[in-house]
Parts: structure tokens; sequence; C-alpha cells
């Protein structure tokens, strides 16, 4: 088993649906297009993605419907039009996740429902990233409750899972950086990032990833989230980080930074490499099975 | 013409209750479950089944927008609800029709109120399972048409006060839309009390032994709520809103209980609770307002 390439993608459906509507928004459909062709170059056998925009509440939810089929339309953006789609799902490997991660200590389970709502994140990414359905995909869900601890331990499912089968695999985090959106109907050729401060920590996290530091970056998750307001508190880095190895040793590269509709939208190329970026700092617990959240009120 | 709300309800929509009623629209089958806060929901369609109304307002937190509040703006729709967290639950196949001129008259009177609005016209949209689940249980029959209204996050945005004011605006349209089209409404807040879910599920998910309030301060705050609503102490509610909000972690953060006493008019009369219970931890009140014998 390896991971091949990690990337990050914003999870708006504007790159997709409206890629002409703002300059910003067609660099960011050009990016997506880059690491189309990265993807397509690679050896990958799966693609991971970890997506913000799919909320549960119990445990972790994994999508192992092989072939999931509908016309999307995002309860936002309902004017932006219809999104069809229809995946391939890798339904072992989304079995193989469920166990890795229960044997890990976590809830989880896998869905495959008729019409299953998939969000747009997800929908987005696959659409952009994948289109011809050349690789088989899993999802797993964004537990609106899981801290640090149990969402890097997901991640390490994720991983113990494509070891057991072997597979290649390119992660993907579906997520914006700082996620405040405007609150009003803007035009697109318009739009900009919320705040200068939101800007401002958006291109410092930037920085690090365009050094391949992601261990660093997934330690600074909860600083950034206060800071910038990061969506879902930049959880999904947690999960990709733990996938990936833990460490810092990657290409990076930022192919896009944008605004959409205030958000802070990257399109991010990590490429592991020997000995990257590794002389770095990290701090943080490095846990390796879940024992339920550390309640401080009963210590 | 003048129309009126005629009544206002708090009709929480975990689609456990659905599932446990087992209606043919709903593909799971269950055993039963939450038998409390069904009887209470039993209780509200016996005083709807007396009322003469002609449309269902519904305010659903699972409908959530950040660019204004959107209204339904299509007459017709037919399709399959699956809940993205309660899957194993709930894939409801729901035909409903929707009031597009009332929505459309909510609209541009929130719109002259400042907020920020849009009609919602995409055939293909899916409606939410907070607005098919509560649309359900207070009306199985589905015989009349609903004005479905999102969930704006002004309250993540700016905070909770600036959440109620916009609120508060909306279910003031809301009452206007309705006067002006000589409509007799039905208004009802899609939520829970306090929403801090347990995050794991038994393996008979209507296995009642396993179900409780999360912890007892929701329990503390939702008994709050209740008798406040009961004293006709709708107005103190709104001031103690914000608290609630943050100390039980509820989800009139999504506004839909403020929308609804707001378009009541903050009633003083006290309001009938049907039944209070627990969903998978989150606390729910089945809750109405007779505003014709005020």
């Amino acid at each position: 088993m390896s991971v091949v390439r990690g990337y990050i993608v914003p999870g708006k459906p504007q790159p997709l649906l409206t890629p002409d509507a703002a300059p910003g928004y067609r660099k960011l459909a050009d990016a997506f297009g880059t690491v189309r062709e990265e993807i397509a170059a690679s050896d990958a056998d799966l693609i991971m993605i970890y997506s913000t925009k799919w909320l549960s509440v119990i445990g972790h939810q994994i999508q192992a419907d092989p072939s999931p089929t509908w016309v999307h339309v995002d309860h936002e953006w309902h004017d932006l039009g219809e999104i069809p789609y229809s995946f391939s799902i890798d339904a072992e490997y989304a079995a193989a996740y469920e166990a890795a991660a229960k044997k890990r200590g976590l809830t989880a389970r896998t869905v495959a429902y008729k019409g299953f709502p998939i969000d747009t994140g997800t929908i987005t990414a696959l659409k952009l990233l994948n289109p011809e359905n050349r690789i088989p995909a899993c999802v797993v869900s964004c537990n609106m409750y899981a801290d640090r601890a149990e969402t890097i331990v997901l991640g390490k499912a994720a991983r113990d899972a494509a070891m057991q089968l072997g597979k290649k695999v390119v992660a993907i985090a579906v997520t914006q950086l700082s996620n405040r959106m405007v609150t009003e109907f803007i035009e697109p050729k318009s739009d900009r990032i919320s705040s200068l401060k939101d800007d401002e920590w958006n291109r410092k996290i930037l920085e690090f990833l365009g050094n391949g530091r992601l261990e660093d970056v997934s330690q600074l998750a909860r600083q950034f989230f206060r800071e910038a307001n990061a969506d879902q508190r930049f959880k999904a880095v947690w999960w990709l980080a733990a996938l990936m190895g833990q460490n810092n040793d990657y290409e990076g590269r930022v192919l896009a930074y944008e605004p959409i509709w205030g958000t802070g939208s990257a399109v991010v190329s990590l490429k592991p490499v020997e000995r990257g970026a590794t002389n770095v700092e990290f701090d943080e617990d490095d846990v390796e099975v879940y024992r339920g959240d550390r309640n401080v009120l009963d210590r | 013409m003048s129309g009126r709300i005629v009544m206002g309800a708090l009709a929480p929509h975990p689609p456990h209750l659905v599932y446990a009623d087992n209606p043919k629209q709903n593909e799971p089958r269950a055993e039963g479950g939450w038998e409390v806060l069904r009887w209470g929901y039993d209780a509200l369609r016996a005083k709807l089944k007396k009322k003469d109304y002609d449309v269902i307002i519904v305010h659903s937190p699972h409908w959530r927008t950040v660019v204004g509040h959107h209204f339904l703006g299509v007459p017709h729709f037919k399709s399959l609800s699956v809940d993205p967290i309660f899957p194993n639950l709930f894939r409801f196949h729901y035909d409903l029709k929707v009031d597009v001129p009332l929505a459309e008259a909510m609209c541009a009177e929130a719109a002259s109120q400042g907020l920020v609005t849009k009609m919602m016209r995409n055939p293909k949209f899916r409606i939410d399972y907070g607005t098919v689940t509560a649309c359900h249980m207070v009306n199985p029959d589905w015989d009349k048409p609903i004005v479905g209204v999102s969930a704006n996050a002004a309250y993540d945005y700016f905070g909770n006060d600036v959440g109620d004011r916009q609120m508060i605006a909306l279910g003031q349209a809301a009452r206007r839309a309705v006067e002006k089209l000589g409509r007799r409404a039905l208004v009802i807040s899609s939520c829970s009390l306090s929403h801090r879910h347990f995050t794991t599920e038994p393996g008979v998910p209507e296995d009642m032994s396993y179900e409780r309030i999360y912890n007892h301060n929701q329990y503390l705050w939702d008994m709050h709520v209740v008798k406040l609503l009961k004293a006709g102490k709708a107005r103190e509610l709104l001031d103690e809103m914000p608290d609630f909000i943050d100390q039980s972690v509820s989800e009139a953060r999504a506004g839909s209980l403020t929308f609804l006493l707001s378009a009541m008019g903050f009633p003083t009369h006290p309001a009938e609770v049907h039944a209070y219970g627990t969903v998978i931890g989150t606390g729910n009140a089945v809750v109405s307002w007779d505003m014709e014998a005020a």
C-alpha cells in the first residue's frame, strides 16, 4: 500500500457549475484539471475522500453503494443548476475501512442506500477529478462532534484498510480553508475573501503546505480554526495527515487560491518525497486507538 | 379578504418518529419506539382535525442556507428523501404541493423588511428531511400545501441576538403575507429543544432501554423552556433564547422556534404541551398554540 498523492480541494460547486462566472472560479477549475491529469497519470487504484460537506452524528459513515446515481441540487446554490452523477465506489474497501475503524475504537458504518444524498463537495471533486470513473472511489463523512484524536484515528484506519488490501491511494480532503461566506448576493466577479485576517491566515497555511509541511499544518489546525473560522475546525487536514503518514515529507504545490463567495478555496497538491521537510517540530499526541473523549470534568 | 395564523406548533423532526410510525412512504420498518412523542403528535393531529386551515408554513433547520432566507417556489415536488445522518431510518417517498403565491408573498414581505431572500425555483430540488418529517407528523394525509422556508445561518455567522432579530422579522413577514393573501395557516417550527446527540446507536435503533437525555443540564433547560411556554411567556423565552441556545446546544439556533413565536406575535396565552421526550439524547417537545382560542 502507498499513498501516491494527497490533495486539498474546495467543496463549493462553482468551479464545476459556473467556472467562467469569475476569474477565480476559472483558476480553481483549471487547478482541478491539473489534479485530474496528475491522478490519471498515477497508478492509483483508489480515490479516498473525506468531505466536510458530509456531516454525520452516529460515528463515521462510509459510502459503500457500488454505483450511487442521482441528480443533485445544492441546497444553497440551487439556481446554478443540477448535477447528475453516477460514481464507481469501491465497496470492498469501504467494508475494510469500516472494520479497521471499529478495530481502532471508532463507531463506524457503511451506507449503501438508493438515493443517499451524496454531498456537494464530494460530487464536485469526483466530477472534476475523476469524470470517467476510471478509478474507484470511497468517501467518509465528517462527524460533527469528532475532534483531533478521533479524526486522526479515522485517518489511520483509512491507511490500515488500504494496507490490508494493497491499495495505491489518492487521498483527498474536501474542505474550504477559511469558511466565512459572504451573506449577501454578489456578482461573482467581485468575489473576495471575507476578511483580511482570514486571507492572511489562509496564506500562512498555504505557505506551510507549499513547503510540504502537512503535519505542521495538522498541528496548527486548532489555531487556524479559531483565527480564521476554518471549515469544520479544519479536521479534514487531521484526517489527511494521518492517512498520509503524519510527516512533512512532501513536495507541496499550491495550484490555486481564490475566494468562493468569501471563503478561502485552495487546490493543493502533496506528493510524497524523501526528506521533503523532515526537520520540523511535532508537539501533539500521536493517538493509535480511540478511547473516547478525555473529559476533563471527570478528573 | 383577511387571513390569519390559526395555529402554531413546535413539531420536532427526528426521523426516528416517522420510522417508528411505519408509514407506507418510508422504506425501513420499525418495531415501535419513542411512543410518548408519537402520542403527543396523535394529540396534536386530533386538534388539527378540528381546525379549518389551508396551508402549512414550515421552517426547517435541515434546509440550511447562508446567503439569505430561501422559500420553496415550485408547485409540486415528488421524490425520495434520505436522511444523510440516519439513512437506516429514513428513506421517505414524498409527494407534496407548495402554496407558491404565499411563498412569494412571504419572500417579498421579508425582503421589504431588509432581509436577504431568494425563491427556490429548481424543480429537481430535493426537500430536506426536517421539512418532510415535521409535515408528515402533523399531516400524514399530505392533503395541505406547504410553504417551506430555509434556516439561515445568521446565528452562526453573527451571533444569537442577530439571528433572533432576523427570525423575528421573518416571522412578522410570514404573518403579514398570510393576512394579505387571506390564508388560514398552520405554522410549524421543525426543531428540537436541547440538541446534543449520542454518537452511537443501539443495534436495534428503537430499543428504548438506551433512550435518555444526553445530560441533566439539557433536561433542566428543556423543562424551563416548556414551563415558559405553558405559562404563556413567549417574550421571556425570547429574552433567554441566546442563553438557551448556547447552554443546551439547542436546535433553536437554526431560528425555527423564534420564527414561530414571532409569526404568532409572541403569544401570551398558555401553550398546550402534548409531549416531551428524548431522541438519541436530544430533547423534543410537541407543543401547540390555538391562535383562535387566544
